[in-house]
């Protein structure tokens, strides 16, 4: 159960004097379980990578597989497949348009053929995830939200159709630091339930470093990093910052430390490994 | 998808036709546009077709590229030949029915589809070799004089600034959109008539509502700018008359005059 990506590659406006390579034999493949982080810097190709992920568009060289199945088919099981891979995309309130928030979590499970009382119980249990109180906003119209209200109901209208496999792109541009939060958490707690595969897109690499497994690293339209989030952030600096890329805060300030002479052991990925770190390297108890 | 589609065609190069000024196009494809309606002999339109294809080489655009811009119109540009092949009266050359075909009909129609051709094929080598904003520039310096009778020349060309500059904006907004529904398992492409509108709201309203975001931005940021009309406004880039203008001027009252004394000045 997997989504594999086989050498695609893929070009804008092919044959005309704007041709834009946007990807270039890019390979690898995410499980199910498994949450991963795509970062690069803008321009990289992630958004493109991302909407190959679910047929939005189609390779010009490779395939792309869900479950073993190419999306690039017209058949009823290409069609299925491309179903269980759930879009956010960059900036989805701009894609609100029913009276009611309702009405436009429930576009998409109603579009999956379910009958009325599983639309529902999707579309609450949708409403819980991203913390939205179903008896205050449900009947509400969408356009009366602040942007990051339109942001958790855009979230809420994809979470709602039940994806296998989930991809977000960059989630979290332009949220306050608590709704990011509460975004993340129930993104974790769904992840654990239901076992799907994340995709995350983030400029954030404490985002990346914090939630994901594993990082894939783009650049120039090309996978450059593929590995354990921790390894890459261990290794791989000189390469993340020739990609004009950064390591988490707490890696830095890790370094810091140990450049005035503090004897810290690995790659603290968050503000709480590093804190863990310190009080070991200073011989505090943890409290 | 969507923002495949060429807008306003424009060919980007550096030759000599690109570097012309756009006023300077412009009259000339108005000129040339007199001339075609002008030339009554064989000799003539051979001239009108030279001149296009030198403008056409000079311009260094692709062969066929200029071509492809009759495609839309070919229907048309069928149906003229057509109708008078079989419509005008004169000397009979064949009969079936109630089709008859006559020598003058023949000679019209080529005449006529000529042409239509003609005057597609000229306006398009000009918005091939012209930036749509350069060309709007050129619109408002030409459309200036006529301000005094009430013509609002800088607003004209400031929406129409305004309007080429989101055109593919919003087809890149709308692809954006479509690719969302189409994720949430929205199907644009079956049902009936009442169906397929229908399911255009999903796509419409979010569209509707960015853009009506944006021209608020846009005229804020405007405003902040200090934009306040065209009223004693100065530019960036004036618009200057060079030689590479003169000369064109020169070439095209040279055939124009040649027109004239084709049609008028021959000897019967
Ligand atoms: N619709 C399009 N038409 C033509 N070129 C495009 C289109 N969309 C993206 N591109 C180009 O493809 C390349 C990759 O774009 P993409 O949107 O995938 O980048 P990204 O990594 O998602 O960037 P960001 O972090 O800014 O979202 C860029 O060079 C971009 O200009
Ligand atoms: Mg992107």
């Amino acid at each position: 159960m997997s989504i594999e990506v086989d050498h695609i590659s893929y070009t804008y406006m092919a044959h005309t004097s704007l041709e834009n390579k946007a990807l270039e034999d890019v390979s690898f493949r995410v499980d199910k379980g498994e949450f991963v982080a795509l970062i690069g810097h803008t321009g990289s190709g992630k958004s493109t990578l991302a909407e190959h992920l679910n047929g939005l568009l189609h390779p010009d060289e490779g395939c792309v597989r869900v479950d073993g199945v190419d999306l690039k088919g017209k058949d009823r099981a290409a069609k299925e497949a491309r179903g269980k891979v759930g879009m956010v995309f960059q900036y989805p309130e701009h894609q609100l348009f029913a009276e009611t928030i309702y009405e436009d979590i429930a576009f998409g499970p109603r579009n999956q053929g379910k009958s009325p009382e599983e639309v529902d119980a999707a579309v609450r249990s949708a409403m819980a995830f991203v913390d939205l109180d179903y008896d205050v906003f449900a009947s509400r119209s969408p356009f009366q939200l602040s942007g990051g209200q339109m942001r958790r109901v855009a979230i809420a209208g994809v979470v709602a159709m039940e994806p296998d496999y989930l991809i977000m792109d960059e989630p979290s541009a332009g949220l306050d630091p608590v709704s990011r939060d509460n975004i993340f958490s129930q993104l974790m707690k769904i992840f654990h339930k239901r076992q799907m595969g994340v995709i995350l897109i983030t400029h954030s690499m404490e985002e990346a470093a914090q939630y994901a497994d594993r990082l894939l690293v783009m650049s120039g339209g090309k996978l450059h990093l593929d590995g354990p989030a921790r390894d890459i952030f261990t290794h791989d600096r000189e390469t993340l910052e020739k990609l004009s890329m950064d390591v988490p805060e707490s890696v830095k300030l890790a370094d810091e430390l140990r450049q005035q002479g503090l004897s810290l052991k690995g790659t603290p990925l968050t503000e709480a490994e590093l804190i863990r770190a310190i009080e070991r390297a200073k011989g505090w108890k943890a409290c | 998808m969507l923002t495949e589609i060429t807008l306003g065609q424009y060919y980007p190069g550096e030759s000599v036709v690109h570097h012309l000024d756009p006023r300077t196009k412009i009259l000339g494809v108005l000129f040339y546009m007199v001339m075609v309606f002008l030339a009554n002999s064989p000799l003539s339109y051979g001239l009108l077709i030279a001149f296009l294809i030198a403008a056409t080489a000079l311009a260094k655009l692709p062969p066929g590229l200029l071509l492809k811009s009759i495609k839309p119109l070919w229907i048309i540009i069928l149906l003229t030949l057509v109708l008078h092949f079989f419509t005008d009266p004169g000397e009979v050359l064949w009969h079936w029915k109630v089709f008859t075909i006559t020598k003058e009909g023949i000679i019209m129609g080529i005449k006529m589809s000529l042409r239509l051709v003609l005057l597609l094929l000229v306006s398009s080598l000009m918005t091939f070799t012209t930036s749509p904003i350069v060309l709007t520039d050129g619109i408002e310096s030409l459309l200036r004089p006529f301000k005094r009778v009430g013509v609002p020349a800088h607003e004209l060309a400031m929406m129409m600034t305004i309007a080429l500059r989101f055109i593919p904006t919003l087809l890149e907004e709308t692809d954006r959109i479509m690719k969302a529904q189409m994720s949430r398992g929205a199907d644009f492409s079956s049902g009936n008539i009442v169906q397929r509108a229908k399911n255009l709201l999903p796509i419409l309203i979010p569209l509707f509502i960015s853009s009506f975001r944006r021209a608020d931005e846009l005229a804020l940021a405007m405003e902040a700018r200090c934009y306040h009309g065209g009223e004693g406004r100065t530019r960036m880039h004036e618009l200057v008359y060079q030689k590479r203008d003169g000369a064109a001027a020169f070439i095209l009252v040279l055939l124009f005059a040649v027109l004239v004394f084709l049609r008028w000045g021959m000897p019967a």
